[in-house]
């Protein structure tokens, strides 16, 4: 269980981006945060596992405080947090093996790590995980080989890898084209399932949110302004986040999004 | 992408689903730079048998080196208390050289390297053109400063001048690669347009080319002036004038808070350069 | 700069660019007083009855160079191997002491922005602004002549060469791929080995090996000031004035810069 309390992020710029936001997340929700450009989503991720540090306001995984940790402490914080980015942040030029056991690196000694000697259960769970996600027979590529669907499966191994307590998804299909944007939002919100993970996902494209997520949370300038159910989202709420538009479009959307999903999961 | 066997979520009860004992155990990186195995391991045994040999060569006299340390160690506290007023004289005149002779020899070397330069450019000059013009930068570029340094010294006798014509020598060598380079890349459609309104080689040159490529000239005039400077500490170790005769002398006299106090400017200098160097460009651009 | 705007363009920018062409030439004007100036006192000292005896000079220096002396070579071969040793011994010496001096000089990596980077930052220029030659120099009146010293001034000046490069590189990273390593809970050093090792590498091989070459072209004359290599026979034979030998060793240094040269190019392509 997540749990966010008056969260707040004002950068040395002056820009106020996070203000006062409090959430919780129970196990094996999948929570979608939207919101226009700069409301503050990705900071609000990273202000989870303080990749951000939050100027006040606290941050709690299973009961455990995560701000206000040591740095050596929030190593082994972080650990325990999968993070899935935007443009998938793979390290292009290890192989797709390297960049999924790279999950495993708070947990093994630099040494075994600089030799690349991981563990044989972290060797094998990598292996499963490539497996699961469809690229084992593409462990030994390198990552820029591979295509952006590809990638982003990596990038969702590797989060894996860590055996997370949480996951924290910064744009996943950001640059993936509709289709594989769809198996990616299915592929990640079946593991959560799985496992029964809570899960952030913060994505700019309210079809995708709407399809995948069991809850929104709507940010504007830095604050909530919606926390509820997708089926609750209509236009008024659109607009409070969004600004005045005409939605009808994205209503649109919806109904053939529900038909090609079906297309789909078939294929 | 074709196979994705875990596309549906079905396929896993739960979260420890994933237990993985059919899975291999251990994984090795795959050999990034050299495939082949067995080329591999006869570049890492030549590799370690000549860093074997390479350190057998070299011969040292730890009595002279223990000796040395004490020398060292004064080097380092002439270079923190640097001694500038014993020897003012000497480098005040072996700086004023330095300085004179990189200026000059920059602003000559540019305006011989403008017109190699053209000459050097492929896209245009005519064949037989552009290969005496790169055989000019050829030999200018192959032979170190030092080495023409010599043979100017000899052929003008010791003083800046010989210095002036090493830098300048060298200066076109660099200069007129790089503004070659510079002009073959320029933009073809703008050098079409100019073509297609009649306009001479001359016109060409002045409309097409000259704008796109009179920046960087500047940017890399002010780089080489910057080498000049320091080239021109070296140069007087041969006679070719300069700081460098200061700094020999005072090094042979074992005088190293001078030659300290000669570092630190030259160091100073090279830093004001690039700062100033760096303001210009902005400028220019 | 040398676009002339005609009668259609605006009053204003028209001044504007007047103003601005003044500048331009108040500045052309000062650079070539500056450099008239820097001529006279430059050459004040010159006896020009020696530069107007150049051409003679340089036919007789000519005629007394020409042929080189072919049989010299034989006492080449062992100081053209120590020059290849000090380049290349000096080259790893250099990178092996540049790779830590950016890291601690790179906006990203350094542990103290206001400490540690500008001690890095002086060492780079303090390395970058003294020439080999002038570290030999040092050296040999150090630790005494010989290879050593030509080794450890090579290293001295690859520092300052290989870690400005190196540093900029590491700046250059991308940053997303080390959030996202920071991410998994690594150490500061497994963040290095794992982010930012991998984006650098390629430009850290390509850096060494073009650094190799130059100081191949170095090395073979730090001789001159006693630090080994194919320059102390440059500079035994220039003192007893044996012409035919110093052609050779011309033409010796000329065929290895080009040899190391065309050695890099292959190496660089190879390894990017």
């Amino acid at each position: 269980m997540l749990r966010v309390d008056a969260l707040s992020k004002t950068y040395a710029t002056g820009d106020k981006a996070l203000d006062s936001v409090s959430f919780t997340v129970e196990a094996g929700q999948v929570v979608g945060l939207i919101g226009p450009s700069g409301a503050g989503k990705s900071t609000l991720i990273r202000c989870v596992n303080r990749l951000v540090e939050p100027t006040s306001g606290s941050v709690h995984l299973n009961n455990q405080a995560i701000t206000g940790l040591s740095r050596k402490q929030l190593g082994e914080m972080r650990r325990r947090i999968g993070m899935i980015f935007q443009e998938y942040a793979l390290v292009e030029r290890l192989t797709v093996m390297e960049n999924v056991l790279s999950g495993r690196l708070g947990y093994v000694s630099f040494w075994r790590s600089f030799l690349r000697k991981f563990p044989a259960e972290d060797v094998q769970q990598a292996y499963a995980l490539l497996d699961r996600v469809g690229l084992i027979q593409h462990a030994n590529k390198r990552a820029d080989a591979l295509s952006g669907g590809q990638r982003q499966r990596v990038g969702i191994a590797r989060a894996l890898e860590q055996n997370p307590e949480l996951l924290l998804v910064d744009e996943p299909t950001a640059s993936l084209d509709p289709k594989t944007s769809r198996s990616i939002m299915r592929l990640i919100v079946g593991i959560c399932q799985e496992r029964n993970l809570p899960a952030i996902i913060n994505i700019h494209d309210v079809v995708l949110a709407r399809q995948f997520t069991q809850r929104l949370i709507g940010l504007q300038d830095g604050k909530v302004v919606f926390d509820g159910l997708p089926s609750e989202l209509d236009d008024s709420v659109l607009t409070r986040i969004y600004g005045e538009e005409d939605w009808t479009a994205i209503e649109g959307d919806r109904a053939e999004d529900a038909e090609s999903a079906e297309d789909e999961s078939v294929a | 992408m074709s196979s994705s066997p875990g596309n549906s979520s079905a396929g896993y009860a739960s979260a420890d689903a994933v237990t993985n004992t059919d899975y291999p155990t251990q994984w090795r990186r795959p050999p990034t730079l050299v495939k082949d195995t067995k080329l591999r391991y006869a570049l890492i045994i030549g590799a370690i048998v000549y860093l074997i040999l390479a350190i057998g060569t070299v011969e040292v006299n730890w009595a002279r080196v223990v000796e040395g340390l004490d020398r060292g160690w004064r080097f380092i506290k002439g270079f923190l208390q640097p001694d500038f007023t014993t020897r003012w004289s000497d480098i005040k005149t072996g700086m004023i050289e330095s300085l004179t002779m990189a200026l000059t020899s920059t602003v000559a070397g540019v305006l011989i390297s403008i017109p190699i330069g053209i000459g050097a450019a492929r896209n245009l000059v005519p064949p037989f053109v552009y290969r005496i013009c790169r055989a000019i930068i050829a030999v200018s570029r192959s032979l170190q400063e030092i080495i023409i340094a010599i043979l100017f010294v000899a052929m003008f006798g010791f003083g800046p001048f010989a210095g002036f014509l090493t830098l300048s020598f060298a200066t076109i060598g660099f200069l007129s690669k790089l503004l070659a380079e510079d002009i073959e890349v320029v933009d073809k459609s703008q050098l079409e347009a100019i073509k297609a309104t009649g306009a001479s080689w001359w016109q060409l040159v002045n409309y097409a080319v000259q704008p796109q490529v009179t920046p960087r000239l500047i940017g890399l005039s002010l780089y080489r002036l910057d080498i000049n400077f320091r080239e021109s500490a070296v140069i007087g170790i041969v006679g070719a004038g300069g700081i460098g005769a200061t700094l020999n002398t005072a090094i042979d006299r074992y005088e190293f808070d001078s030659a300290g106090a000669i570092l630190l400017l030259i160091i100073f200098i090279v830093m004001l350069a690039e700062y100033s160097s760096g303001y210009a460009r902005k400028w220019v651009q | 700069m040398s676009t002339d705007n005609t009668s259609a363009t605006p009053k204003e920018w028209q001044h504007r660019t007047s103003k601005q062409r003044l500048i331009i030439w108040v500045c052309w004007l000062a650079l070539v007083a500056l450099t008239v100036y820097c001529w006279q006192v430059m050459t004040e000292s010159t006896i020009w009855a020696f530069v107007a005896d150049a051409p003679r000079q340089a036919a007789d220096l000519g005629a007394r160079m020409m042929p080189p002396k072919w049989s010299y070579i034989n006492v080449l071969w062992v100081p053209l191997w120590h020059t290849l040793n000090i380049a290349t011994l000096g080259t790893l010496i250099g990178v092996a002491l540049a790779v830590p001096v950016a890291f601690l000089a790179a906006r990203n990596t350094t542990p103290s922005r206001a400490i540690v980077r500008p001690i890095a930052l002086f060492i780079i220029v303090s390395s970058r602004s003294i020439n080999s030659l002038i570290w030999a120099l040092l050296l040999v009146s150090i630790i005494g002549p010989g290879i050593l010293a030509g080794i450890v001034a090579i290293g001295l000046r690859s520092i300052g060469f290989v870690a400005k490069l190196l540093y900029e590189a590491i700046e250059e990273t991308d940053i997303t791929q080390i959030e996202a390593i920071t991410a998994t809970g690594a150490s500061r050093a497994q963040v290095v080995n794992y982010g930012i090792l991998p984006q650098i590498l390629p430009a850290l091989y390509g850096i060494s090996v073009f650094r190799w070459d130059i100081n191949i072209r170095e090395s073979t004359i730090l001789g001159l000031v006693g630090a080994g290599g194919i320059g102390l026979q440059l500079q035994a034979s220039l003192n007893v004035l044996a012409w035919p030998q110093v052609t050779l060793i011309f033409i010796v240094i000329l065929a290895t810069v080009v040899v190391s040269e065309w050695v890099s190019a292959k190496v660089r392509h190879a390894i990017i």
